[in-house]
């Protein structure tokens, strides 16, 4: 049976979080939303011009909207940005996304906690895209954010759970929920990241970049929930190869 | 005429003008946009009123995809 997920003081069914960016056609989105069963979805702010279209005709309305801050390079525009987002009348949820590096697009962990503390301190939710380094997180949550979301490689590169031991340091240390955010390219890394015990997923690119994102987005609903599962499940202990293989069948009771 | 600046861009007013004008002006919906006067949010249901003045800077933001 698995638990629900409490958020910013909101329940969820689902802990798959998806995005909307990078789509062949934004007709996939509710397609995708309603295959993955995800409740939580990112959308990002621009201005209106011919290259920019507007995304909320293709939201399902049950949807809670998390919009990012992305564009930003310091934390007054990502206070801009989620001022603007919450103006939007679409609740309070942001995700704090401060990026200088325009290679590798790497979070500013200082910024970010910085316009952690700003929003937070202006009533709202705050969910902020770091590196899984623990005193950035520990900045962040101290400043009053909802939860962590490390990423796992690079965002849209699919690489998967590059930072895996941090990314378990956060799990064990932050009393703040853990979502994994960026980089999960395939269904069996989002198990795994929730078999270790995060909290939740954001996957955009990985569903976004299949060649059939709505079947994607149905096995990354099903691969979180698994992972889920199996963490409250709790393993039982592995063994080395020295210590011998274990028989699962009673090698006694009948040819010898 | 006045001369403001609409998402980095020179434009022409006419006289009068509101924000909601020129949020159609760029052929948005102003159900779906959040509009920055000068750096200050216009809360949308003041959009009728707000008349744009000479050299104002107007920022007209919607949604789109992202991660």
């Amino acid at each position: 049976m698995e638990d629900k997920f409490v958020l910013g003081g909101v329940e969820l069914t689902s802990r798959l979080f998806i995005g909307t960016g990078k789509y062949r056609s934004d007709d996939l989105i509710p397609k995708v939303a309603e295959a993955s069963g995800s409740e939580v979805v990112t959308v990002a702010m621009r201005r209106v011009d011919a290259e920019h279209r507007g995304i909320m005709g293709h939201i399902p309305a049950h949807m809670r909207l998390l919009p990012n801050t992305s564009g930003a390079r310091t934390a007054e525009e990502a206070v801009r940005l989620a001022r603007i987002a919450r103006a939007a009348g679409c609740g309070d949820w942001i995700k704090i996304e401060v990026i200088n590096d325009t290679i590798r697009l790497l979070p500013d962990g200082y910024a970010t906690a910085k316009a952690t503390e700003i929003l937070a301190k202006e009533g709202f939710t705050v969910l902020p895209y770091i590196n899984p380094d623990l005193y950035v997180a520990r900045a962040c949550v101290d400043a009053g954010a909802a939860c962590v979301m490390p990423l796992a490689s690079p965002i849209g590169t699919n690489r998967g759970l590059r930072t895996k031991e941090m990314i378990a340091v956060l799990i064990d240390e932050m009393k703040v929920p853990v979502v994994v955010d960026a980089g999960i390219g395939r269904p069996s890394e989002a198990c795994e990241a929730m078999e270790m015990g995060a909290d939740a997923c954001l996957v955009n690119t990985g569903i976004a970049s299949a060649r059939d994102a709505v079947e994607m987005a149905r096995a990354f609903g099903m691969a979180v929930r698994a992972g889920r599962i199996a963490y409250l499940a709790g393993f039982g202990g592995s063994r080395t190869l020295e210590q011998g293989a274990s028989a699962s069948s009673p090698l006694t009771g009948f040819l010898r | 005429m006045l001369n403001i600046t609409v998402n980095g861009k020179a434009f022409e007013a006419p006289e009068g003008a509101s924000v909601t004008d020129v949020v159609l002006s760029l052929k948005a919906d102003p159900a779906k946009v959040v509009v920055e006067r000068n750096r200050e949010i216009v809360p949308k249901d003041a959009f009728g009123q707000t008349v744009v003045a000479d050299g104002d800077e107007i920022e007209v933001i919607q949604f789109v995809g992202g991660g």
